[in-house]
């Protein structure tokens, strides 16, 4: 009778043995399996890494307190941010800083944006088609650059250093309020952001069938009953959209904050997480950090929640519809002109400030008698800058032009290969728990602000642990860091791809004989390759221009033009800073071009 | 009767065993067990989400079973008892999709050469192999096309092609005439049942259409629920069918039922089915008196006659509805409604009364508790 029993075990052991062994020989499983170990490392373990710091005492508190010992458990961090006498200037003023400019930007770009969209696909305004390529400019443009042409104008001397083109010209000294802090921090993030809104919204509103306004003329309702009752309605969750994710990216900007807050001294988190890490206080940073990634997770959970409700009515999108246009009448040319001093005030004016500023030989002297292009192409000469030679011929910034370019290289190229794996491994698994963990953790990072997300790479690679090398100040950190941020971009392409290719495309090849390796090189890859291409461009431009996830992580042997920027402005030699920023923005516009010629062909 | 089957048989190809899968907690196909023979020509048949598709898969090797055992030309592909499992490329099976799918990025050419690559043969035995099997499936002038730029038609013929070129002992074919309009579909039936007869490969063939499954087949497992209801010629299938599903399942419009209990016959020995609007006369027998049945019979069986006679009853055509040579009526009796189908046009008018006379050797008897056919005697 025992016999039997230990015999049906054995049995059923060696069953469950076969049955693990033919699933792991899947070739998706095994790749799910390398992605969730990837994944792993480069996702969950820098957050863990990150919260166990911040109990742990580190060398640099000893000039803090004098209880600390180096390693041990303590909560001397999170009571520094939650409940000290600090707790007002390290998390709450920052806190509300942060919230009040990322609510008022996202208002007004939400109001400017959704105006413009409507404008654009739904009255008789002119040049619309040119308009709506435009408008997309100033969200190709790094968000501090728009922030350095206004410190360009508006610059005030009184915090020392060189005033701006205003003060030029006009004698006047701005006032703060004008020059640093609340207002021109919502000013220049709402042109950087409001074509995002634009974006949305216009798409939205051209997947609206005009005879469900047309029946409400129909009806007898007045134009504006129509655009309030009908219109906005089914634009709503767009909007709403819009709203919340630029409320979540305002949330993490660094650059814009920095230049134009930290003078007077105007704190957001991102801020105050980065002079607390630089100012040798990691754990406090940390904890703001996390704070950030709480409050940025809501953000974009809740905006999940409203898109999974209001979704249905979105996506009318039918063929064949009309769009009726809405006559302006006289409002037709005051409005263009509108339009046209936001383009001036968004895109050129940076750029003319921008360039003016690289030509003047003295920071503060926009005469045109002394303009020269000492830095662009000027020889070393050590009455200027301190003997810093043009950016054009400076090997320094040559070193760091290669170094973008490397880094957006490396983690374009590598990011996008592993989001095809994502695709593949989450299309194939479809409905399998395996294939779930990995899609969501892919998509992790999205919810990590760019300067937390820097933070976090800084905890777990600042020193050795376990078998992962202290990877701080190597090339290789900062390219993990930009391909982590940027996995779900490629990983959602991925899968979008691989779900328009279908898993029998594949399993045809299989029934014919091919190995997986012939299934991927053959079928797969050729296959989704054209799909990744623009995507593998948009990291491309992301990187190209990225500040706030390397900011934490660069040191001189690995700096990019990004960072040279920074550093150049911090030290008050705005003509390099500028002209830096000039070479980023012909880059970015150059790959931007680029990537929409590839969209076309693909059709995207 | 075994004796003559044994006799019948040649070597067994496929053999399925105790086949299980589970997919999370549902059970696509529930401990499924058939063997096909050399040559023989199978359609697994049944409603869509039956499980016929994933039982192809198994065989093919693009799905794991949960339990059981595959054997391909005696060979074990997949066993959970002995921990075997063959994947797709080494089982020598050829497998048509649904979607066809063709490489999008291949011309018909290289589609078809794939496999023959993937085998490394050498070039000019590709391309022998190739233009012949592209003539053979009449695609001349079109192997430097691609896929998108050909109509559904001739992306069905490389399909095909494709499969073929490598010689497979096994034909899988997963419901490839679905995407095709209704001439065109007549067109492939033929073409396929002519591959079938002269490459002689034994074919599993799955679909949900029971016509093309009645003129393609040599035999039809009829699949619900991720089990076999049948396995049987179409012949048997069709007038011999095992359960009430079967019989339910096959033929359009469907079959007539009538619910009842058996009553012992007068003189022949032959029983009847009553209930309390009519009894039916059967060719039954041996059936104890007093069982719960279901009586069925088909609509073309059941023919208008001028007077009452053995097995006629009353009614009053409903609807008409004609189609080309025959007609389908529909006649009310009391609570019954019954579909006819007659080969002929017909001069009736909805509202008439007609006598229907139900033949007793048409009528078949199913055990309402089990919805199993009843033997003849």
């Amino acid at each position: 009778m025992t016999n039997t029993a230990v015999c049906m075990e054995q049995r059923e052991t060696t069953l469950r043995f076969s049955r693990i062994k033919n699933y792991v020989r899947q070739p998706h499983i095994v790749i799910s399996l390398v992605l969730l170990v990837i994944l792993l490392i480069i996702v969950i373990l820098p957050f863990a890494r990150m919260i166990e710091d911040s109990f742990v005492w580190q060398f640099a508190d000893t000039r803090l307190s004098r209880n600390a010992e180096p390693g041990g458990l303590t909560l001397f961090h999170w009571k520094r941010v939650f409940a000290s006498a600090l707790t007002q200037n390290i998390l709450y003023r920052p806190l509300i800083n942060s919230v009040s400019t990322s609510l008022s930007v996202s208002l007004v770009a939400m109001f400017i944006g959704s105006f413009l969209a409507w404008l654009v696909s739904r009255t008789d305004l002119p040049f619309k088609k040119i308009i709506a390529t435009m408008a997309v400019l100033p969200y190709v443009i790094p968000s501090y650059i728009h922030a350095l042409a206004w410190l360009n104008l508006f610059k005030n001397s009184r915090i020392g250093g060189a005033a701006g083109v205003f003060q030029y010209l006009t004698g006047i000294t701005p006032p703060d309020w004008l020059s640093y802090g609340y207002f021109p921090i919502v000013v220049t993030l709402s042109i950087h952001y409001f074509p995002f809104t634009f974006l949305l919204v216009s798409a939205a509103l051209t997947s609206i069938d005009s005879r469900l306004e047309e029946s409400g003329e129909i009806l007898g309702a007045t134009r504006f009953h129509i655009l309030r009752r009908i219109t906005f309605p089914l634009v709503l969750p767009a909007l709403l959209s819009s709203f919340i994710l630029t409320f979540s990216r305002v949330l993490g900007t660094f650059g814009t904050p920095y230049f134009l807050g930290t003078p007077v001294r105007y704190y957001t988190l991102s801020t105050q997480i980065y002079s607390n890490i630089i100012n040798r206080i990691p754990s406090v940073g940390y904890i703001l950090a996390f704070v950030l990634i709480i409050i940025s997770s809501a953000v974009i959970y809740i905006n999940q929640r409203m898109i999974g409700r209001s979704k249905s009515f979105v996506t009318i999108a039918g063929k064949g519809f009309r769009v009726t246009e809405t006559p302006l009448e006289k409002l037709r040319y005051p409005l263009l002109c509108l339009i046209g001093l936001l383009f001036v005030a968004s895109v050129i004016l940076p750029l003319v400030l921008l360039v003016w500023q690289t030509l003047t030989l003295y920071p503060n002297d926009y005469s045109i008698k002394h303009l020269t292009l000492l830095f662009w192409i000027g020889k070393a000469n050590t009455a200027f800058a301190e003997g810093e030679a043009g950016i054009l011929r400076n090997p320094a910034i040559i070193g760091a032009a290669w170094n973008s370019i490397k880094l957006a290289l490396v983690s374009s190229v590598i990011a996008g290969f592993i989001g095809i794996f994502i695709g593949y491994a989450v299309v194939k698994g479809r409905n399998t728990k395996l294939a779930s963990a990995v899609e969501q953790m892919s998509f992790l990072p999205y919810l990590v602000p760019g300067i937390a997300f820097g933070a976090l790479y800084l905890a777990l690679f600042s020193h050795r642990f376990g078998p992962l090398p202290a990877l701080y100040g190597t090339f290789t950190l900062v390219a993990l860091v930009c391909i982590a941020k940027n996995l779900p971009f490629t990983g959602r392409a991925g899968i979008t791809s691989m779900l328009q290719i279908g898993s029998e495309l594949e399993e045809a090849s299989e029934t014919l004989g091919a190995r997986w390796v012939t299934r991927f090189r053959r079928i797969i890859l050729p296959l989704s390759i054209q799909g990744a291409i623009s995507g593998f461009i948009l990291v491309f431009i992301t990187v190209m221009r990225e500040l706030s996830l390397i900011i934490l992580l660069v040191t001189p042997e690995t700096r990019t033009l990004t960072t040279m920027t920074f550093r150049y402005q911090e030290q008050g030699y705005t003509q390099f800073s500028s002209a830096i920023s000039v070479l980023i923005i012909i880059i970015v516009i150059f790959g931007e071009s680029l990537s929409r010629r590839f969209g076309k062909k693909n059709g995207i | 009767m075994h004796e003559k089957r044994k006799e019948f048989m040649e070597r067994p190809i496929i053999e399925v065993e105790n086949l299980t899968k589970v997919f999370g907690s549902v059970v696509a196909v529930d401990n499924v067990t058939f063997s096909i023979n050399e040559k023989e020509f199978l359609i697994l048949l049944g409603p869509s989400g039956c499980g016929k598709t994933t039982i192809l898969r198994m065989i093919a090797g693009l799905e794991i079973p949960t339990e059981g055992e595959i054997r391909l030309n005696g060979r074990v592909v997949f066993s959970s008892e002995k921990g075997v499992f063959i994947p797709a490329r080494e089982r020598d099976v050829g497998l048509v999709f649904q979607s066809y799918a063709l490489w999008p990025h291949m011309t018909v050419f290289q589609n078809i050469a794939f496999g023959l690559k993937v085998k490394r043969e050498t070039a000019p035995q590709i391309e022998k192999k190739v233009s012949d099997i592209i003539s053979y499936m009449q695609l001349e002038g079109l192997k430097d096309r691609y896929p998108q730029e050909m109509s559904g038609g001739q992306q069905q013929r490389v399909a095909l092609a494709r499969m073929l070129v490598s010689q497979p002992d096994i034909l899988l074919m997963d419901e490839p005439l679905s995407n095709l309009d209704a001439k065109l579909r007549l067109d492939m039936r033929a073409e396929i049942k002519n591959i079938h007869a002269q490459t002689g490969a034994t074919t599993v063939y799955v679909t949900h259409d029971q016509v093309e499954a009645q003129t393609m087949a040599s035999n039809i497992a009829v699949i619900n629920k991720g089990i076999i209801e049948q396995i049987a010629p179409p012949k048997t299938i069709y007038n011999r069918p095992a359960n009430l599903f079967v019989a339910d399942f096959i033929g359009s419009p469907s079959i007539n039922l009538i619910e009842g209990t058996t009553e012992a016959g007068e003189d022949d020995g032959k029983m009847s089915v009553r209930n309390e609007l009519f009894s039916l006369k059967t060719s039954c027998s041996g059936v104890p008196a007093g069982r719960s049945v279901v009586a069925a019979i088909r609509p073309e069986n059941i023919s208008i006659v001028p007077s009452e006679g053995v097995n006629t009853l009353e009614g009053e055509v409903r609807t008409i509805l004609p189609s080309g040579p025959e007609t389908i009526l529909r006649v009310r009796c009391e609570r019954y409604v019954f579909s006819l189908l007659l080969m002929q046009q017909v001069t009736l008018s909805p509202g008439q009364k007609v006598h229907l006379s139900l033949p007793p050797e048409k009528i078949l008897v199913f055990d309402k508790e089990t919805e199993n056919l009843l033997p003849l005697d």
